[in-house]
Protein backbone atom coordinates (compact mmCIF):
# COMPACT_ATOMS: atom_id res chain seq x y z
CA UNK A 1 0.00 0.00 0.00
CA UNK A 2 2.67 2.52 1.03
CA UNK A 3 4.76 1.30 -1.89
CA UNK A 4 1.92 2.11 -4.29
CA UNK A 5 1.33 5.49 -2.66
CA UNK A 6 5.04 6.30 -3.00
CA UNK A 7 5.04 5.39 -6.71
CA UNK A 8 1.88 7.37 -7.37
CA UNK A 9 3.31 10.42 -5.60
CA UNK A 10 6.57 10.14 -7.54
CA UNK A 11 4.75 9.97 -10.86
CA UNK A 12 2.53 12.90 -9.86
CA UNK A 13 5.57 14.96 -8.82
CA UNK A 14 7.24 14.17 -12.15
CA UNK A 15 4.13 15.33 -14.02
CA UNK A 16 4.09 18.62 -12.07
CA UNK A 17 7.80 19.21 -12.75
CA UNK A 18 7.34 18.56 -16.48
CA UNK A 19 4.31 20.87 -16.44
CA UNK A 20 6.34 23.69 -14.84
CA UNK A 21 9.16 23.19 -17.34
CA UNK A 22 6.71 23.27 -20.25
CA UNK A 23 5.19 26.57 -19.15
CA UNK A 24 8.27 28.61 -20.20
CA UNK A 25 8.40 27.55 -23.88
CA UNK A 26 4.59 27.52 -24.18
CA UNK A 27 4.21 31.07 -22.88
CA UNK A 28 7.36 32.75 -24.13
CA UNK A 29 5.72 34.35 -27.17
CA UNK A 30 2.83 35.80 -25.18
CA UNK A 31 5.24 37.00 -22.49
CA UNK A 32 7.48 38.71 -25.07
CA UNK A 33 4.53 40.38 -26.80
CA UNK A 34 3.42 41.75 -23.47
CA UNK A 35 6.91 42.94 -22.52
CA UNK A 36 7.34 44.61 -25.93
CA UNK A 37 4.08 46.48 -25.46
CA UNK A 38 5.30 47.61 -22.04
CA UNK A 39 8.37 49.09 -23.76
CA UNK A 40 11.03 46.51 -22.88
CA UNK A 41 13.80 45.71 -25.36
CA UNK A 42 13.13 42.40 -27.06
CA UNK A 43 15.25 40.57 -29.61
CA UNK A 44 13.92 40.62 -32.38
CA UNK A 45 11.84 43.73 -31.65
CA UNK A 46 8.77 43.34 -33.87
CA UNK A 47 6.04 40.76 -33.31
CA UNK A 48 5.99 39.83 -37.00
CA UNK A 49 9.70 38.97 -36.99
CA UNK A 50 9.32 36.99 -33.79
CA UNK A 51 6.73 34.73 -35.37
CA UNK A 52 9.35 32.97 -37.51
CA UNK A 53 12.01 32.61 -34.80
CA UNK A 54 12.16 29.17 -33.11
CA UNK A 55 11.05 29.13 -29.49
CA UNK A 56 14.42 28.02 -28.10
CA UNK A 57 16.22 30.91 -29.83
CA UNK A 58 13.62 33.32 -28.46
CA UNK A 59 14.18 31.96 -24.98
CA UNK A 60 17.97 32.16 -25.09
CA UNK A 61 17.89 35.69 -26.58
CA UNK A 62 15.46 37.05 -23.98
CA UNK A 63 16.40 35.24 -20.79
CA UNK A 64 15.16 38.06 -18.56
CA UNK A 65 11.60 37.68 -19.81
CA UNK A 66 11.20 33.93 -19.32
CA UNK A 67 10.03 34.44 -15.74
CA UNK A 68 7.19 36.65 -16.97
CA UNK A 69 5.68 33.60 -18.68
CA UNK A 70 4.89 32.17 -15.27
CA UNK A 71 2.67 35.07 -14.29
CA UNK A 72 0.42 35.91 -17.24
CA UNK A 73 -3.25 36.80 -17.08
CA UNK A 74 -4.09 34.85 -20.22
CA UNK A 75 -1.39 32.18 -20.51
CA UNK A 76 -1.43 29.51 -23.21
CA UNK A 77 -0.43 27.09 -20.47
CA UNK A 78 -1.03 28.24 -16.89
CA UNK A 79 1.13 26.93 -14.07
CA UNK A 80 -0.40 24.40 -11.64
CA UNK A 81 -0.15 27.19 -9.05
CA UNK A 82 -2.31 29.54 -11.16
CA UNK A 83 -4.89 26.83 -11.76
CA UNK A 84 -4.99 26.08 -8.02
CA UNK A 85 -5.42 29.77 -7.21
CA UNK A 86 -8.23 30.13 -9.74
CA UNK A 87 -9.92 27.02 -8.33
CA UNK A 88 -9.71 28.42 -4.81
CA UNK A 89 -10.94 31.85 -5.92
CA UNK A 90 -14.03 30.31 -7.52
CA UNK A 91 -14.83 27.78 -4.79
CA UNK A 92 -13.41 28.19 -1.27
CA UNK A 93 -13.00 31.95 -1.38
CA UNK A 94 -16.58 32.33 -2.64
CA UNK A 95 -17.86 30.25 0.26
CA UNK A 96 -15.92 32.40 2.75
CA UNK A 97 -17.47 35.51 1.24
CA UNK A 98 -20.91 33.90 1.52
CA UNK A 99 -21.44 33.82 -2.23
CA UNK A 100 -21.49 30.06 -2.68
CA UNK A 101 -24.32 30.16 -5.21
CA UNK A 102 -23.10 33.15 -7.21
CA UNK A 103 -22.89 32.69 -10.98
CA UNK A 104 -19.11 33.00 -10.76
CA UNK A 105 -18.80 30.15 -8.31
CA UNK A 106 -17.73 26.76 -9.60
CA UNK A 107 -19.71 25.16 -6.77
CA UNK A 108 -22.88 26.51 -8.39
CA UNK A 109 -21.84 25.28 -11.85
CA UNK A 110 -20.66 21.97 -10.46
CA UNK A 111 -24.04 21.51 -8.79
CA UNK A 112 -25.85 22.10 -12.08
CA UNK A 113 -23.68 19.52 -13.83
CA UNK A 114 -24.01 17.14 -10.89
CA UNK A 115 -27.80 17.25 -11.14
CA UNK A 116 -27.79 16.27 -14.82
CA UNK A 117 -25.20 13.63 -14.04
CA UNK A 118 -27.38 12.25 -11.28
CA UNK A 119 -30.57 12.07 -13.36
CA UNK A 120 -28.67 10.68 -16.33
CA UNK A 121 -27.05 8.11 -14.08
CA UNK A 122 -30.41 7.11 -12.62
CA UNK A 123 -32.04 6.84 -16.04
CA UNK A 124 -29.08 5.05 -17.61
CA UNK A 125 -28.74 2.60 -14.73
CA UNK A 126 -32.46 1.81 -14.85
CA UNK A 127 -32.34 1.23 -18.61
CA UNK A 128 -29.21 -0.86 -18.21
CA UNK A 129 -30.60 -3.06 -15.44
CA UNK A 130 -34.05 -3.52 -16.99
CA UNK A 131 -32.44 -4.22 -20.35
CA UNK A 132 -30.08 -6.76 -18.84
CA UNK A 133 -32.95 -8.57 -17.08
CA UNK A 134 -34.92 -8.66 -20.35
CA UNK A 135 -31.88 -9.91 -22.26
CA UNK A 136 -31.16 -12.66 -19.74
CA UNK A 137 -34.81 -13.76 -19.73
CA UNK A 138 -35.57 -13.69 -23.44
CA UNK A 139 -33.46 -14.95 -26.29
CA UNK A 140 -35.41 -12.92 -28.88
CA UNK A 141 -34.69 -9.70 -27.02
CA UNK A 142 -31.07 -10.62 -26.67
CA UNK A 143 -30.73 -11.32 -30.38
CA UNK A 144 -32.51 -8.17 -31.49
CA UNK A 145 -31.32 -5.62 -28.91
CA UNK A 146 -27.75 -6.61 -28.04
CA UNK A 147 -26.19 -5.77 -31.45
CA UNK A 148 -27.89 -2.37 -31.41
CA UNK A 149 -26.70 -1.68 -27.88
CA UNK A 150 -23.14 -2.22 -29.11
CA UNK A 151 -23.72 -0.12 -32.23
CA UNK A 152 -25.25 2.66 -30.13
CA UNK A 153 -21.89 3.15 -28.43
CA UNK A 154 -20.06 3.37 -31.74
CA UNK A 155 -22.37 6.24 -32.77
CA UNK A 156 -20.75 9.44 -31.57
CA UNK A 157 -23.29 10.93 -29.14
CA UNK A 158 -21.88 14.42 -29.68
CA UNK A 159 -23.32 14.35 -33.18
CA UNK A 160 -26.75 13.60 -31.76
CA UNK A 161 -26.50 15.99 -28.80
CA UNK A 162 -27.61 19.20 -30.58
CA UNK A 163 -30.56 17.33 -32.12
CA UNK A 164 -31.66 15.98 -28.75
CA UNK A 165 -31.66 19.51 -27.37
CA UNK A 166 -33.56 20.97 -30.36
CA UNK A 167 -36.12 18.15 -30.23
CA UNK A 168 -36.79 18.35 -26.52
CA UNK A 169 -37.26 22.12 -26.65
CA UNK A 170 -39.69 21.73 -29.58
CA UNK A 171 -41.66 19.08 -27.75
CA UNK A 172 -42.13 21.64 -25.01
CA UNK A 173 -39.66 20.56 -22.35
CA UNK A 174 -38.32 23.62 -20.57
CA UNK A 175 -34.68 24.03 -19.65
CA UNK A 176 -31.65 21.95 -20.42
CA UNK A 177 -31.89 19.53 -17.52
CA UNK A 178 -33.79 16.84 -19.40
CA UNK A 179 -31.81 16.71 -22.67
CA UNK A 180 -28.55 16.76 -20.71
CA UNK A 181 -29.73 13.87 -18.56
CA UNK A 182 -30.76 12.00 -21.71
CA UNK A 183 -27.32 12.46 -23.29
CA UNK A 184 -25.63 11.40 -20.12
CA UNK A 185 -27.83 8.30 -19.77
CA UNK A 186 -26.93 7.35 -23.35
CA UNK A 187 -23.28 7.02 -22.36
CA UNK A 188 -24.10 5.53 -18.97
CA UNK A 189 -26.47 2.67 -19.78
CA UNK A 190 -24.07 0.56 -21.80
CA UNK A 191 -21.48 -0.40 -19.16
CA UNK A 192 -24.32 -1.16 -16.74
CA UNK A 193 -26.12 -3.33 -19.32
CA UNK A 194 -23.01 -5.33 -20.19
CA UNK A 195 -21.95 -5.72 -16.56
CA UNK A 196 -25.42 -6.79 -15.42
CA UNK A 197 -25.81 -9.36 -18.22
CA UNK A 198 -22.48 -10.83 -17.13
CA UNK A 199 -23.49 -10.69 -13.47
CA UNK A 200 -26.95 -12.21 -13.91
CA UNK A 201 -25.33 -15.07 -15.82
CA UNK A 202 -22.56 -15.57 -13.29
CA UNK A 203 -24.28 -18.29 -11.14
CA UNK A 204 -22.83 -21.67 -12.05
CA UNK A 205 -24.87 -24.63 -13.28
CA UNK A 206 -24.42 -26.33 -9.89
CA UNK A 207 -25.90 -23.36 -8.04
CA UNK A 208 -28.86 -23.28 -10.42
CA UNK A 209 -29.32 -27.03 -10.00
CA UNK A 210 -29.28 -26.70 -6.24
CA UNK A 211 -32.14 -24.21 -6.39
CA UNK A 212 -33.99 -26.62 -8.64
CA UNK A 213 -33.70 -29.34 -5.99
CA UNK A 214 -35.25 -26.84 -3.56
CA UNK A 215 -38.07 -26.64 -6.15
CA UNK A 216 -37.57 -22.88 -6.43
CA UNK A 217 -39.73 -21.07 -8.98
CA UNK A 218 -38.28 -18.96 -11.76
CA UNK A 219 -38.92 -15.76 -9.82
CA UNK A 220 -37.32 -17.15 -6.69
CA UNK A 221 -34.32 -18.32 -8.65
CA UNK A 222 -34.00 -14.82 -10.01
CA UNK A 223 -34.44 -12.97 -6.71
CA UNK A 224 -32.45 -15.30 -4.46
CA UNK A 225 -29.62 -16.30 -6.73
CA UNK A 226 -29.16 -14.24 -9.87
CA UNK A 227 -29.79 -10.81 -8.33
CA UNK A 228 -27.41 -11.17 -5.37
CA UNK A 229 -24.78 -12.84 -7.54
CA UNK A 230 -24.82 -9.89 -9.94
CA UNK A 231 -24.13 -7.23 -7.28
CA UNK A 232 -20.31 -7.18 -7.51
CA UNK A 233 -20.61 -6.87 -11.30
CA UNK A 234 -23.23 -4.15 -10.89
CA UNK A 235 -21.00 -2.00 -8.71
CA UNK A 236 -18.01 -2.36 -11.01
CA UNK A 237 -20.13 -1.14 -13.90
CA UNK A 238 -21.80 1.58 -11.81
CA UNK A 239 -18.36 3.09 -11.22
CA UNK A 240 -17.71 3.19 -14.98
CA UNK A 241 -21.28 4.37 -15.52
CA UNK A 242 -21.11 7.38 -13.20
CA UNK A 243 -17.87 8.56 -14.83
CA UNK A 244 -19.53 8.15 -18.23
CA UNK A 245 -22.62 10.01 -17.01
CA UNK A 246 -20.45 12.97 -15.98
CA UNK A 247 -18.74 12.97 -19.38
CA UNK A 248 -22.21 12.91 -20.95
CA UNK A 249 -23.48 15.83 -18.87
CA UNK A 250 -20.46 17.92 -19.83
CA UNK A 251 -20.77 16.95 -23.52
CA UNK A 252 -24.43 17.97 -23.28
CA UNK A 253 -23.33 21.44 -22.22
CA UNK A 254 -20.50 21.93 -24.72
CA UNK A 255 -22.02 22.25 -28.20
CA UNK A 256 -25.22 23.98 -27.24
CA UNK A 257 -24.51 27.38 -25.81
CA UNK A 258 -25.49 26.45 -22.25
CA UNK A 259 -24.81 29.16 -19.68
CA UNK A 260 -24.52 27.18 -16.46
CA UNK A 261 -22.65 23.99 -15.68
CA UNK A 262 -18.99 23.03 -15.83
CA UNK A 263 -19.18 22.42 -19.59
CA UNK A 264 -20.65 25.89 -20.02
CA UNK A 265 -17.74 27.37 -18.03
CA UNK A 266 -15.37 25.70 -20.50
CA UNK A 267 -17.41 27.05 -23.42
CA UNK A 268 -17.56 30.58 -21.99
CA UNK A 269 -13.89 30.50 -21.06
CA UNK A 270 -13.15 29.69 -24.68
CA UNK A 271 -15.37 32.45 -26.08
CA UNK A 272 -14.03 35.14 -23.74
CA UNK A 273 -10.42 34.00 -24.02
CA UNK A 274 -9.91 33.27 -20.33
CA UNK A 275 -7.87 30.05 -20.27
CA UNK A 276 -7.67 30.03 -16.48
CA UNK A 277 -11.45 29.61 -16.26
CA UNK A 278 -11.26 26.61 -18.64
CA UNK A 279 -8.50 24.96 -16.63
CA UNK A 280 -10.28 25.54 -13.33
CA UNK A 281 -13.50 24.04 -14.72
CA UNK A 282 -11.56 21.05 -16.06
CA UNK A 283 -9.98 20.37 -12.69
CA UNK A 284 -13.31 20.86 -10.94
CA UNK A 285 -14.77 18.21 -13.28
CA UNK A 286 -11.87 15.88 -12.50
CA UNK A 287 -12.36 16.35 -8.75
CA UNK A 288 -16.10 15.75 -9.13
CA UNK A 289 -15.44 12.52 -11.07
CA UNK A 290 -12.99 11.39 -8.40
CA UNK A 291 -15.44 12.07 -5.57
CA UNK A 292 -18.32 10.27 -7.32
CA UNK A 293 -16.30 7.16 -8.13
CA UNK A 294 -14.85 7.05 -4.61
CA UNK A 295 -18.33 7.33 -3.07
CA UNK A 296 -19.56 4.36 -5.12
CA UNK A 297 -16.41 2.43 -4.29
CA UNK A 298 -16.98 2.91 -0.54
CA UNK A 299 -20.66 1.91 -0.87
CA UNK A 300 -19.63 -1.22 -2.75
CA UNK A 301 -17.11 -2.08 -0.06
CA UNK A 302 -19.57 -1.71 2.82
CA UNK A 303 -22.50 -3.38 1.06
CA UNK A 304 -20.63 -6.41 -0.21
CA UNK A 305 -19.03 -6.95 3.16
CA UNK A 306 -22.47 -6.90 4.81
CA UNK A 307 -23.71 -9.45 2.31
CA UNK A 308 -20.82 -11.70 3.19
CA UNK A 309 -19.02 -11.34 -0.13
CA UNK A 310 -15.36 -10.50 -0.22
CA UNK A 311 -14.50 -7.17 -1.74
CA UNK B 1 -53.85 7.25 -39.16
CA UNK B 2 -53.12 4.71 -41.89
CA UNK B 3 -49.45 5.11 -41.11
CA UNK B 4 -49.94 4.22 -37.47
CA UNK B 5 -51.90 1.08 -38.33
CA UNK B 6 -49.25 0.09 -40.85
CA UNK B 7 -46.48 0.63 -38.29
CA UNK B 8 -48.34 -1.40 -35.69
CA UNK B 9 -48.92 -4.24 -38.16
CA UNK B 10 -45.29 -4.11 -39.25
CA UNK B 11 -44.16 -4.23 -35.66
CA UNK B 12 -46.33 -7.24 -34.85
CA UNK B 13 -45.25 -9.09 -37.99
CA UNK B 14 -41.57 -8.32 -37.36
CA UNK B 15 -41.85 -9.42 -33.74
CA UNK B 16 -43.54 -12.67 -34.74
CA UNK B 17 -40.87 -13.29 -37.38
CA UNK B 18 -38.10 -12.66 -34.87
CA UNK B 19 -39.65 -14.93 -32.25
CA UNK B 20 -40.07 -17.72 -34.79
CA UNK B 21 -36.53 -17.35 -36.03
CA UNK B 22 -34.98 -17.20 -32.57
CA UNK B 23 -36.85 -20.31 -31.47
CA UNK B 24 -36.29 -22.28 -34.66
CA UNK B 25 -33.52 -24.83 -34.96
CA UNK B 26 -31.57 -22.41 -37.16
CA UNK B 27 -31.28 -19.83 -34.38
CA UNK B 28 -27.49 -20.20 -34.23
CA UNK B 29 -26.82 -19.75 -37.93
CA UNK B 30 -25.14 -16.56 -39.14
CA UNK B 31 -28.16 -15.68 -41.28
CA UNK B 32 -30.55 -15.56 -38.31
CA UNK B 33 -28.03 -13.80 -36.11
CA UNK B 34 -27.87 -10.96 -38.64
CA UNK B 35 -31.52 -11.02 -39.70
CA UNK B 36 -33.02 -10.62 -36.22
CA UNK B 37 -31.29 -7.35 -35.26
CA UNK B 38 -31.76 -5.96 -38.78
CA UNK B 39 -35.52 -6.60 -38.64
CA UNK B 40 -35.60 -4.98 -35.19
CA UNK B 41 -33.78 -1.92 -36.53
CA UNK B 42 -36.17 -1.67 -39.46
CA UNK B 43 -39.10 -1.72 -37.04
CA UNK B 44 -37.66 1.33 -35.30
CA UNK B 45 -37.24 3.16 -38.63
CA UNK B 46 -40.82 2.34 -39.68
CA UNK B 47 -42.12 3.56 -36.32
CA UNK B 48 -40.18 6.82 -36.75
CA UNK B 49 -41.51 7.30 -40.30
CA UNK B 50 -45.06 6.59 -39.13
CA UNK B 51 -44.86 8.99 -36.20
CA UNK B 52 -43.61 11.81 -38.40
CA UNK B 53 -46.33 11.31 -41.02
CA UNK B 54 -49.29 10.68 -38.76
CA UNK B 55 -48.60 13.61 -36.43
CA UNK B 56 -47.44 15.92 -39.26
CA UNK B 57 -44.19 16.73 -37.51
CA UNK B 58 -42.49 19.67 -39.22
CA UNK B 59 -39.30 18.81 -41.12
CA UNK B 60 -37.60 21.57 -39.11
CA UNK B 61 -38.07 19.51 -35.96
CA UNK B 62 -37.78 15.87 -36.95
CA UNK B 63 -37.52 14.85 -40.61
CA UNK B 64 -38.72 11.38 -41.64
CA UNK B 65 -36.05 8.76 -42.35
CA UNK B 66 -37.05 8.79 -46.03
CA UNK B 67 -36.40 12.55 -46.21
CA UNK B 68 -33.03 12.03 -44.54
CA UNK B 69 -32.19 9.30 -47.06
CA UNK B 70 -33.12 11.71 -49.87
CA UNK B 71 -30.84 14.42 -48.51
CA UNK B 72 -28.11 11.85 -47.99
CA UNK B 73 -28.31 10.73 -51.61
CA UNK B 74 -28.41 14.33 -52.90
CA UNK B 75 -25.46 15.67 -50.92
CA UNK B 76 -22.96 12.83 -51.03
CA UNK B 77 -20.28 15.23 -52.29
CA UNK B 78 -20.63 17.51 -49.28
CA UNK B 79 -20.82 14.59 -46.87
CA UNK B 80 -17.66 13.10 -48.38
CA UNK B 81 -15.75 16.36 -47.88
CA UNK B 82 -16.85 16.46 -44.23
CA UNK B 83 -16.05 12.78 -43.78
CA UNK B 84 -12.54 13.30 -45.14
CA UNK B 85 -11.94 16.31 -42.87
CA UNK B 86 -13.28 14.83 -39.64
CA UNK B 87 -12.82 11.07 -39.88
CA UNK B 88 -9.87 10.49 -42.18
CA UNK B 89 -7.79 13.51 -41.19
CA UNK B 90 -8.88 14.29 -37.62
CA UNK B 91 -9.99 11.04 -36.01
CA UNK B 92 -7.88 8.42 -37.79
CA UNK B 93 -4.54 10.23 -37.69
CA UNK B 94 -5.11 11.10 -34.04
CA UNK B 95 -6.12 7.52 -33.31
CA UNK B 96 -2.95 6.06 -34.82
CA UNK B 97 -0.66 8.59 -33.15
CA UNK B 98 -2.38 8.22 -29.77
CA UNK B 99 -2.55 4.43 -29.79
CA UNK B 100 1.02 4.15 -31.09
CA UNK B 101 2.39 6.53 -28.48
CA UNK B 102 0.48 4.74 -25.73
CA UNK B 103 1.83 1.37 -26.84
CA UNK B 104 5.47 2.56 -26.91
CA UNK B 105 5.01 4.31 -23.55
CA UNK B 106 3.49 1.15 -22.04
CA UNK B 107 6.41 -1.03 -23.17
CA UNK B 108 8.87 1.50 -21.74
CA UNK B 109 7.03 1.88 -18.42
CA UNK B 110 6.69 -1.88 -18.12
CA UNK B 111 10.46 -2.20 -17.58
CA UNK B 112 10.12 -0.44 -14.21
CA UNK B 113 7.71 -2.02 -11.68
CA UNK B 114 7.94 1.20 -9.68
CA UNK B 115 6.60 3.31 -12.56
CA UNK B 116 3.94 0.72 -13.39
CA UNK B 117 2.59 0.80 -9.86
CA UNK B 118 2.47 4.58 -9.89
CA UNK B 119 1.08 5.05 -13.36
CA UNK B 120 -1.72 2.49 -13.38
CA UNK B 121 -3.96 4.22 -10.80
CA UNK B 122 -3.29 7.64 -12.36
CA UNK B 123 -3.95 6.32 -15.86
CA UNK B 124 -7.14 4.64 -14.74
CA UNK B 125 -8.29 7.87 -13.13
CA UNK B 126 -7.46 10.04 -16.14
CA UNK B 127 -9.19 7.55 -18.47
CA UNK B 128 -12.42 8.17 -16.51
CA UNK B 129 -12.16 11.98 -16.71
CA UNK B 130 -14.15 14.15 -19.12
CA UNK B 131 -11.08 14.72 -21.32
CA UNK B 132 -13.23 16.17 -24.13
CA UNK B 133 -13.12 19.39 -22.10
CA UNK B 134 -9.55 20.07 -23.21
CA UNK B 135 -10.81 20.51 -26.78
CA UNK B 136 -10.94 24.35 -26.62
CA UNK B 137 -7.42 24.49 -25.15
CA UNK B 138 -5.97 22.27 -27.87
CA UNK B 139 -7.85 24.19 -30.57
CA UNK B 140 -6.23 27.39 -29.33
CA UNK B 141 -2.80 25.70 -29.32
CA UNK B 142 -2.88 23.93 -32.68
CA UNK B 143 -5.19 26.15 -34.76
CA UNK B 144 -8.52 25.51 -36.44
CA UNK B 145 -7.55 22.85 -38.96
CA UNK B 146 -7.47 19.07 -38.47
CA UNK B 147 -4.23 19.09 -36.46
CA UNK B 148 -6.03 20.34 -33.35
CA UNK B 149 -8.76 17.69 -33.80
CA UNK B 150 -6.11 15.00 -34.11
CA UNK B 151 -4.48 16.34 -30.93
CA UNK B 152 -7.75 16.01 -28.98
CA UNK B 153 -8.14 12.45 -30.28
CA UNK B 154 -4.54 11.63 -29.32
CA UNK B 155 -5.15 12.64 -25.71
CA UNK B 156 -8.49 10.83 -25.52
CA UNK B 157 -7.21 7.58 -27.02
CA UNK B 158 -3.89 7.59 -25.17
CA UNK B 159 -5.00 6.68 -21.63
CA UNK B 160 -7.36 3.75 -22.28
CA UNK B 161 -4.77 2.14 -24.58
CA UNK B 162 -1.93 2.84 -22.14
CA UNK B 163 -3.70 1.37 -19.11
CA UNK B 164 -4.87 -1.73 -20.99
CA UNK B 165 -1.49 -2.38 -22.58
CA UNK B 166 0.36 -2.08 -19.26
CA UNK B 167 -2.14 -4.46 -17.71
CA UNK B 168 -1.85 -6.86 -20.64
CA UNK B 169 1.95 -6.93 -20.48
CA UNK B 170 1.68 -8.16 -16.90
CA UNK B 171 -0.56 -11.05 -17.96
CA UNK B 172 2.07 -13.72 -18.54
CA UNK B 173 2.80 -15.77 -15.44
CA UNK B 174 6.22 -16.71 -14.09
CA UNK B 175 5.96 -20.21 -15.53
CA UNK B 176 5.73 -18.98 -19.13
CA UNK B 177 8.51 -16.48 -18.65
CA UNK B 178 10.71 -19.18 -17.14
CA UNK B 179 10.01 -21.33 -20.15
CA UNK B 180 11.22 -18.52 -22.41
CA UNK B 181 14.33 -18.25 -20.24
CA UNK B 182 15.07 -21.94 -20.71
CA UNK B 183 14.87 -21.28 -24.44
CA UNK B 184 17.61 -18.66 -23.82
CA UNK B 185 15.29 -15.92 -25.12
CA UNK B 186 16.40 -12.39 -24.22
CA UNK B 187 14.18 -9.48 -23.17
CA UNK B 188 13.20 -8.46 -26.68
CA UNK B 189 12.54 -11.99 -27.87
CA UNK B 190 10.37 -12.68 -24.81
CA UNK B 191 8.56 -9.41 -25.38
CA UNK B 192 7.94 -10.07 -29.05
CA UNK B 193 7.14 -13.79 -28.94
CA UNK B 194 5.37 -14.12 -25.61
CA UNK B 195 4.31 -10.97 -23.82
CA UNK B 196 2.95 -8.82 -26.63
CA UNK B 197 0.85 -11.67 -28.08
CA UNK B 198 -0.42 -12.46 -24.58
CA UNK B 199 -1.28 -8.77 -24.09
CA UNK B 200 -3.26 -8.56 -27.34
CA UNK B 201 -6.76 -9.19 -25.88
CA UNK B 202 -6.14 -6.33 -23.44
CA UNK B 203 -4.64 -4.04 -26.06
CA UNK B 204 -7.66 -4.57 -28.28
CA UNK B 205 -9.97 -3.73 -25.39
CA UNK B 206 -8.21 -0.38 -25.18
CA UNK B 207 -8.25 0.03 -28.96
CA UNK B 208 -12.00 -0.62 -29.09
CA UNK B 209 -12.71 1.92 -26.34
CA UNK B 210 -10.45 4.34 -28.20
CA UNK B 211 -12.30 3.75 -31.48
CA UNK B 212 -15.56 5.03 -29.99
CA UNK B 213 -13.79 7.96 -28.31
CA UNK B 214 -11.89 9.04 -31.42
CA UNK B 215 -14.95 10.22 -33.35
CA UNK B 216 -16.40 11.96 -30.28
CA UNK B 217 -13.14 13.88 -29.84
CA UNK B 218 -12.85 14.88 -33.48
CA UNK B 219 -16.45 16.13 -33.64
CA UNK B 220 -16.42 18.00 -30.30
CA UNK B 221 -13.21 19.79 -31.24
CA UNK B 222 -14.95 21.15 -34.35
CA UNK B 223 -17.58 22.83 -32.19
CA UNK B 224 -14.76 25.05 -30.91
CA UNK B 225 -13.60 26.27 -34.28
CA UNK B 226 -12.90 24.64 -37.62
CA UNK B 227 -12.46 25.49 -41.28
CA UNK B 228 -15.80 25.60 -43.14
CA UNK B 229 -16.01 21.84 -43.50
CA UNK B 230 -16.19 18.89 -41.16
CA UNK B 231 -19.01 16.95 -39.56
CA UNK B 232 -19.07 18.88 -36.28
CA UNK B 233 -19.03 22.18 -38.18
CA UNK B 234 -21.89 21.07 -40.45
CA UNK B 235 -23.96 19.85 -37.51
CA UNK B 236 -23.57 23.02 -35.47
CA UNK B 237 -24.28 25.32 -38.43
CA UNK B 238 -27.09 23.03 -39.66
CA UNK B 239 -28.89 23.27 -36.33
CA UNK B 240 -28.55 27.05 -36.50
CA UNK B 241 -29.91 27.35 -40.07
CA UNK B 242 -32.67 24.77 -39.57
CA UNK B 243 -31.41 22.39 -42.28
CA UNK B 244 -32.21 19.56 -39.94
CA UNK B 245 -32.36 16.88 -42.65
CA UNK B 246 -28.71 17.58 -43.49
CA UNK B 247 -27.85 17.30 -39.79
CA UNK B 248 -29.49 13.88 -39.66
CA UNK B 249 -27.67 12.80 -42.82
CA UNK B 250 -24.45 13.89 -41.11
CA UNK B 251 -25.45 11.91 -38.00
CA UNK B 252 -26.04 8.89 -40.23
CA UNK B 253 -22.53 9.29 -41.65
CA UNK B 254 -21.13 9.57 -38.13
CA UNK B 255 -23.03 6.46 -37.07
CA UNK B 256 -21.85 4.50 -40.10
CA UNK B 257 -18.27 5.68 -39.69
CA UNK B 258 -18.27 4.87 -35.96
CA UNK B 259 -19.78 1.43 -36.45
CA UNK B 260 -17.43 0.57 -39.31
CA UNK B 261 -14.41 1.81 -37.40
CA UNK B 262 -15.37 -0.29 -34.40
CA UNK B 263 -16.21 -3.24 -36.65
CA UNK B 264 -12.80 -3.12 -38.36
CA UNK B 265 -10.99 -3.03 -35.01
CA UNK B 266 -13.13 -5.93 -33.74
CA UNK B 267 -12.46 -7.86 -36.97
CA UNK B 268 -8.70 -7.40 -36.64
CA UNK B 269 -8.99 -8.47 -33.02
CA UNK B 270 -10.68 -11.67 -34.13
CA UNK B 271 -7.86 -12.40 -36.55
CA UNK B 272 -5.09 -11.56 -34.07
CA UNK B 273 -6.46 -13.14 -30.89
CA UNK B 274 -8.11 -16.19 -32.49
CA UNK B 275 -6.56 -18.33 -29.73
CA UNK B 276 -8.31 -16.50 -26.88
CA UNK B 277 -11.28 -18.30 -25.21
CA UNK B 278 -13.58 -15.29 -25.78
CA UNK B 279 -13.03 -15.59 -29.56
CA UNK B 280 -13.52 -19.35 -29.84
CA UNK B 281 -17.01 -19.28 -28.33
Amino acid sequence: MTKTALSVLTVLATIVVIWYLAVAPMNIRVALDQAARAGAEIEPPSAVERRNVPILTLMSNNRDHIAAGYDLDRPRLPTPMQVGEELWKTTGAMVLKGRTWSKRSLIYHGWITLQSTFWGFLLGTTIGIVGAIAIVQSRVIEMSVMPWAIISQAIPIVALAPMIIVLSSQVGIEGRGFPKALISSYLCFFPVLVGMVKGLRSPTAEQLDLLKTYSASGVQRFLKLRMPASLPYLFTSLKIGIAAALVGAIIGELPTGAISGLGARILIGDQFGTPLAIWAALFAAAILAGVLVTLLDRTQHVLLRRMGMRS
Amino acid sequence: MNWLIFALAFWLAAWAANVTMARSKWSDTALVRYAVPIIFGMTLLVAWEALVHSFNVSAAILPAPSAVADTFANSTGLLWVDFKQTVLKGALSGYFIGAGAAFVMAVLIDRSPFLTRGLLPIGNFVAALPIVGIAPILVSWFGFDWQSKAAVVVVMVFFPVLVNTVQGLRETDAMLRDLMKTYAAGYFKTLWKLRIPAAMPFIFNGLKVGATLALIGAIVAEYFGSPTRGMGFRISTGVGSLSIDLVWAEIAVAALAGTMFYGVVAWIEKKVTFWHPSQRG
